[in-house]
Formats: C-alpha cells, structure tokens, sequence
C-alpha cells in the first residue's frame, strides 16, 4: 500500500497513469453532463413552490459542493507537500486550484440568479453566502502566493500553508445553515435520513454531480500532466517521451 | 524522543492547524449573534433586539394572519416562530414564494405599537421540493404541503 | 417536439432569464476550462520540442556526413 502511493508520488509513474485513465475520465464527464443537463432540464419536474427556477439546483448543487472538495483535495495535497515534500502534490495542487476558485464564482453566481426569484434578493450578508465568498478569497489567496514569489518553491510552501489555514472555511460553510439563523435552506441530503425531495429530481441531480465530479478528475489528470512536463523537462524520461510522440506525429 | 525532519514538519502543520481552527472557532464564538442573519419573534418578545434601529426579523407566515387592503400594495401579516409572533405592516410587491405557512426575513424597524414596519419582504424556502401534482395530492389527503 | 411546447419550454414557466443565464455560464466554464487544458498541453509539448527538432536537424547532419 505504502509502495503503492510512493511509486504514484512518482511524476513519470503518475504521468503514465493518469495518461491511461484520462480518456475515460473525460468520456464520462461528458456523458453523464449531457445526460444530466437533458435530465434537469427537460424530463425533471418544476417545484411546487419554485417553479421551473428550481432547475439552477442542477448547476448550483455540484459547483458549490466541488468548490468546497477542491479545497479540501488542495489542502491535502498542501499537507503532503510540506511534511513529505512530494512534488507531484504541488504540481497537482498548481493544476486544480484555478478551477476550485471557478467553481465557487459558479456556485456564488447560480445561487444569485436563483435568489432573485425565489427570496427576492440576489445577496444577503448571511453566514452562508458570506462563508462562500471568503472561500473564493481563499482560493485568490493561494493562487496569488504561488506567484508572489521569485523563488517557486517559497511560492509552493506559502500557497500549501493558505490552503491549510484556509480549509477550517469548508466546515463552517458546510453548517453555517445550522449553527446560525440564516436565509439560505438547511441540506436536502443528509446520511441520517431519506432526501426532501423525490427521485425524480435528486436523480438528475446525482448524475449532474458525478458529472461535475469527473469532469474534475479528467482535468485535474490532464493539467497535472502537462505541469509535470514543464517542470520535469529537463528529465532524461520526459525527453524520450516527447521525442517518442514527435516522431509518432511526424509519421 | 528523536524527531526525523519530517516527523517534526507534520507535528509543525497539525499544530498550525489546530491553531489556526481554535483561533477561527473563538471568533465565530464571541461573534455568535452577530452572525445570525434575523432575529426570531421570540427574541424581539424578549427584548433582546434594538428598536429604531433597521434590523431583520425572521420567522413563518402565521395561517390566516395575511390581510391585503383592497386597493394598493399595503399587506399585514404575523411572522411567528411558534413561540411568539409579530405583526408585519409592509407596502410593495412580495416575493412570489410569498404564501401563508411560508418562511420570511423582513427587514425594517419595531414599530412603536409592538409592530414591525417592514421596508422589505425577502422569502426562506425550506429544503424541502416535490413536483406540483404531488404536493397537489398531498394536499387533498390532508398530509404535509 | 411541437413548437408550442418547445417556446413553453425556452420560456421556463417565466424563470428563463433565471435559468438559461445559470446554465449557460456553468457549461461555459467547463467547456472553457476543458479548451484550455488542451491548449496548455499542446503548448507546453511545443515547448518542449522544440529543441528536440533541432536535435533531429543534427541527426540529419550526421547522416549525410558519410556520404
């Protein structure tokens, strides 16, 4: 097991990897967000109350949950990074936290285009939007770091140690809905007890979700890979392998 | 006990977090109230909010409390939280999730009669969501809206 | 697909300028997101290359150096 993740922690390992799981993930990604899009937006039913505005569910649901995972994967990889110094979890980190930082602008946007109808307000300053804008903050913080520095490795070690600050944000987002009074509704889910909601809606939900999610992961797999040629290019491996794919382009 | 390097680098960053959580927990502590978006009809039966002062208050929309004046915009209704509750004077347009037995923030000043005269109506909806024709059905068996 | 049925449908029971605007920004940021990993990857294997062919110039040299 030890063996496994240290021969993964191996950027020319990991490359080949990722290399061979890639398509599959970007295949899946596709096919579960073009069946969910179709799901949620023409065979799932309107709201009783909502109306049609609940299909920004669809949309809003998986960006802010993978707004909050982003952080937490890119706060894990920071630990791994500054106690065992693997470089592939910089190098990971480098390739996520844009789209961490994407995700939560989505996420903020969708739940203002859905509170306009349904509460009436696009903004309030309550714990739960407010929790999700300094998330966004957090993710500035950590990409900005990360160029902050002449050298990259000060850049790496200041960005992994935001990150690791930072993520005590993810649980107070998670139950700001029920520590304090706020204007956002509790969760639908919860592993204790059967979801508000029928199938018909929190099935398209869950395949946008793992949508959204592999989406991520075919991402993450292919900006990883191009970070670690560019920062590995100077490696014997790295050289045969591109001079292997020139030669099969040239062909 | 020696410490390797490394040993020592991840006692460094748990320490760091637990830090940083404890610090971050301390805040929101000393900021509880603060942070609460409204206060609850039971709060303000209390006291404990400020009048004239713009504050929110936040509650359900009591069964058969909504009175519409016949021509223009002005409606009253009760904002309850099942202990005590508020009656709300507002004029303009409600949000259309606005309904009796709905949750509500309303935002403005305590009234001097005991009132609110609210300068906003924003709607709460709960987590809860099901299709027209099911709630439809829920209703003529008399279950839960 | 009748066409009332699909204007009733774009019209989203009067939330459309909720809904399509929240949908259409969050496949565009995929979609942009996905366009621009390519890219990268294409860049940074052109960067990489480039050398390389150089190299390959040199092999050419070498070749004709016999003859």
């Amino acid at each position: 097991m030890w063996r496994a993740i240290h021969r993964l922690g191996s950027p020319a390992i990991f490359y080949a990897v990722a290399g061979r799981l890639q398509p599959w993930c970007w295949a899946l990604a596709i096919a579960l967000l073009l069946a969910g899009s179709l799901w949620g937006l023409v065979w799932a039913p309107a709201d009783y109350q909502q109306g049609d505005s609940v299909r920004i569910l669809y949309v809003h649901v998986p960006t802010a949950l993978l707004a909050q995972s982003v952080f937490v994967l890119l706060a894990a990889a920071g630990g791994v990074f500054l106690v065992w110094r693997i470089k592939l979890a910089d190098m990971l980190a480098a390739a996520i936290a844009p789209f961490g930082a994407l995700m939560t602008l989505l996420a903020l946007v969708s739940g203002a285009l859905w509170g306009l109808p349904t509460w009436g307000t696009w903004w309030v300053w309550d714990a739960r939007l407010t929790s999700m804008l300094i998330q966004l903050f957090l993710y500035l913080g950590v990409i900005a770091l990360r160029g902050a520095y002449t050298a990259a490795e000060s850049g790496a070690r200041a960005s992994a140690l935001l990150a690791l600050v930072g993520v005590v944000n993810v649980p107070i987002i998670k139950f700001s809905v029920d520590w304090w009074q706020t204007l956002h509704q509790a969760a639908t889910f919860s592993l204790v007890r059967p979801p508000s909601m029928p199938a018909s809606m929190w099935l398209p939900l869950l395949v946008m979700v793992a949508g959204f999610y592999a989406f991520f992961v075919a991402l993450a797999l292919t900006r990883t890979r191009s970070e670690i040629l560019r920062r590995e290019s100077r490696t014997r491996w790295v050289r045969e392998r591109v001079a292997r794919t020139t030669g099969k382009a040239a062909r | 006990m020696r410490m390797t390097p490394r040993s020592q680098r991840l006692a460094l960053v748990l320490a760091g977090l637990v830090l940083a959580a404890s610090a971050v927990g301390l805040t929101l502590y000393a900021l509880r109230s603060n942070i609460d978006l409204f206060f609850t009809p039971g709060q303000i039966a209390a006291g404990e909010a400020p009048s004239q002062r713009r504050i929110r208050v936040g509650g359900l929309v009591e069964a058969g409390s909504v009175v519409r004046e016949p021509q223009g915009l002005a409606v009253a209704f009760s904002v309850t939280d099942r202990a005590a509750s508020l009656r709300v004077h507002y004029r303009g347009i409600l949000p259309d999730l606005f309904r009796e037995g709905q949750g509500v923030v309303v935002i403005g000043e305590l009234a001097g009669d005991g009132g609110f005269d609210a300068a906003r109506v924003l709607a709460r909806h709960d987590e809860t969501y099901m299709p027209p024709e099911v709630a439809a059905a829920l209703a003529e068996t008399g279950g839960p809206p | 697909m009748s066409l009332d049925a699909l204007q009733a449908w774009l019209a989203m029971g009067g939330d459309a300028r909720y809904v399509w605007p929240a949908w259409a920004l969050a496949l565009a940021v995929l979609a942009g997101c996905a366009l621009h990993a390519r890219r990268e990857r294409r860049r940074v294997l052109d960067a990489l290359r480039r050398p390389a062919r150089r190299g390959g110039m040199e092999d050419k040299r070498d070749a004709h150096d016999p003859a």
